[in-house]
């Protein structure tokens, strides 16, 4: 009782800075010539968890990859339309997607530590931006790892591979080593789809300690993952095989999924499709 | 009806099974018959004296050690002058260049030179380097021809190995605002470097065992070069003038089983490194 009053009083409270980190316009994007995503506009909160819902197929991984052009490392793909970071276009000329990708990090579906040691994993992206001190490097890790939640399994054995973790350690090492780069955004596609339970329980709670400080956007096909640890939620769709997929509705957290407004995220979320 | 289809399918998988197993002893077989032979004929001339000293005698008895030393010196000049080429040229096929009808069209002719034999590789060698260029019969006319030989069989195991590196590896860097080239060189290389490795070190064992190019691009004199521009003549060419001719059939043995020996190595520190690095990463 007293839990659910206290998450009713959360779900009151504004989220985040009540700022848009992220506003998309009009967004399309396409593989070739075939459009996947159609007139996408949203606004992303800052300093909240963001999770876009929706079928397979659905264009949410493809939307996700746009907000830090890794979509440019696909050939033959395109956009149009605005996203705008902090108020400036990230497609516009003279962005270096180098650099937005490293203000907006990425986790991904499948853990992929470098086949290095878990330390050089952590010290790749500081390295890579021109921190050189050892002693420097030293506390970048121990940091990253803690806010990871990784440091203390790992203190001891940070000469080890980082494959020989576990999958839900070596994808909290992923984490740290994201947070290693210090991150505004952090874009997390199914990040525990291909982790154990006990492992996703800890990434879950990651985000919410994290998101006091980052933005995180998710990527998930599990909704009550989305309904735990989002505060906003995005459903997207493709109705028709071959024709673009749209966002149908984007809402609070809670309202999404207690008063869904549209038929189709209704059906979605009470499990009579996907 | 039922159990008539039971013996047949069991009877079947027990054929299957025996070809199949038949095919793996013959594999084996080969080699092991082949090993047996040269080493029943080779060992009683395997000693210091053999390895270490040189020939004298109009029937060259005593030591080969000019045509190993020639060996050596040769096999490492053409990895020298190969490897950095073929892996950047495989870095850049598998990485930079825009894959479609000219990367095609490259890895087309690669694997042409590759199949082309290597006598025609001693030819070209003799008339291109030998003589058109007047480096004569030498240490470096053999290395260049050779890298002819070992330029596109290392280009292709690079870029295998440099392909077979995940993609999801990739974007993790590229996901931390690495650079393509930061990737590449921190990343992709690192990651890919045994199976380049091992790459490389096979293609040594066929330039150290290769015979037509070298004949016909640094001679047959015994010599142990110093300089790249001194000839001489490698272990198999030794072995061949010697068996050819029937002067001295046990030492050419000798020969032959000291170059397998070698040639096995090659190919044993090739796996080792291999394996080694796969339980590094692993």
């Amino acid at each position: 009782m007293s839990e659910r009053l206290a998450s009713l009083l959360q779900d009151q409270a504004s989220v985040g800075t009540g700022r848009d980190k992220f506003e998309v316009q009009h967004l399309n994007f396409f593989y070739g010539d075939f459009n996947a995503l159609t007139d996408i506009t949203v606004g992303i909160a800052e300093h909240a968890v963001t999770a876009f819902i929706g079928p397979s197929g659905c264009g949410k991984s493809t939307f996700l990859r746009c907000l830090n052009r890794m979509n440019d490392l696909i050939p033959g793909t395109r956009v149009e339309g605005k996203i705008l970071l902090d108020g400036h276009e990230i497609y516009g000329p003279g962005v270096d997607p180098v650099d937005l990708r490293r203000r907006v990090g990425m986790i991904f579906q499948q853990p992929n530590p470098f086949p290095m040691s878990i330390y050089e994993n952590v010290a790749y992206g500081p390295k890579l931006h021109g921190v050189k001190k050892k002693a420097e490097l030293d506390g970048i890790v121990e940091e990253s790892l803690k806010r990871a939640n990784l440091w203390k399994e790992v203190k001891d054995i940070l000469g080890r591979g980082g494959l020989t973790l576990s999958g839900g350690q070596q994808q909290r090492l992923c984490i740290a080593r994201v947070l290693a780069v210090e991150p505004d955004v952090l874009l997390m596609d199914e990040p525990c789809s291909a982790i154990d339970p006990t492992s996703v329980q800890k990434v879950e709670d990651l985000m919410a300690e994290l998101k006091d400080r980052i933005t995180i956007v998710i990527v998930t096909h599990n909704m009550q993952q989305a309904a735990r640890v989002s505060d906003f939620t995005a459903f997207f769709l493709q109705e028709v095989a071959g024709q673009p997929a749209e966002l149908i509705e984007f809402e609070r957290t809670a309202a999404l999924f207690t008063s869904p407004k549209d038929r189709r995220t209704e059906d979605y979320i009470t499990g009579r499709f996907g | 009806m039922q159990s008539r289809e039971r013996v047949n399918k069991s009877l079947t998988n027990a054929i299957a099974l025996g070809v199949i197993w038949a095919a793996a002893i013959a594999t084996v077989g080969a080699l092991g018959t082949i090993l047996l032979y040269v080493i029943v004929n080779g060992i009683g001339q395997i000693t210091p004296t053999f390895i270490f000293t040189w020939p004298h005698g109009v029937n060259m008895e005593g030591g080969i050690w000019p045509t190993i030393q020639a060996t050596l010196y040769v096999t490492a000049l053409a990895m020298l002058i190969t490897t950095p080429i073929a892996v950047l040229a495989a870095v850049y096929l598998a990485e930079y260049a825009v894959q479609g009808r000219l990367v095609r069209t490259i890895r087309f002719a690669a694997d042409s030179l590759a199949s082309v034999p290597s006598i025609v590789m001693g030819l070209f060698g003799l008339s291109l380097f030998v003589e058109g260029l007047g480096m004569k019969f030498s240490v470096i006319a053999a290395a260049l021809a050779l890298a002819f030989l070992l330029l596109p069989i290392i280009v292709r195991t690079t870029e295998e190995a440099i392909r077979a590196v995940p993609k999801y590896i990739r974007w993790g860097s590229y996901g931390l605002g690495a650079s393509k080239w930061q990737t590449v060189s921190r990343i992709v290389l690192p990651s890919a470097l045994p199976r380049i490795t091992t790459g490389v070190i096979l293609a040594a064992g066929r330039a150290a065992g290769e015979t037509a190019v070298v004949i016909y691009t640094m001679g047959t004199m015994i010599n142990a070069p110093v300089s790249p521009l001194d000839p001489g003549r490698t272990m198999p060419v030794d072995l061949m003038l010697k068996a050819q001719e029937g002067i001295n059939l046990p030492s050419a043995y000798g020969t032959a089983l000291l170059l397998v020996l070698m040639v096995l190595a090659f190919n044993l520190v090739a796996r080792f490194i291999g394996r080694r690095n796969r339980r590094m990463q692993g």
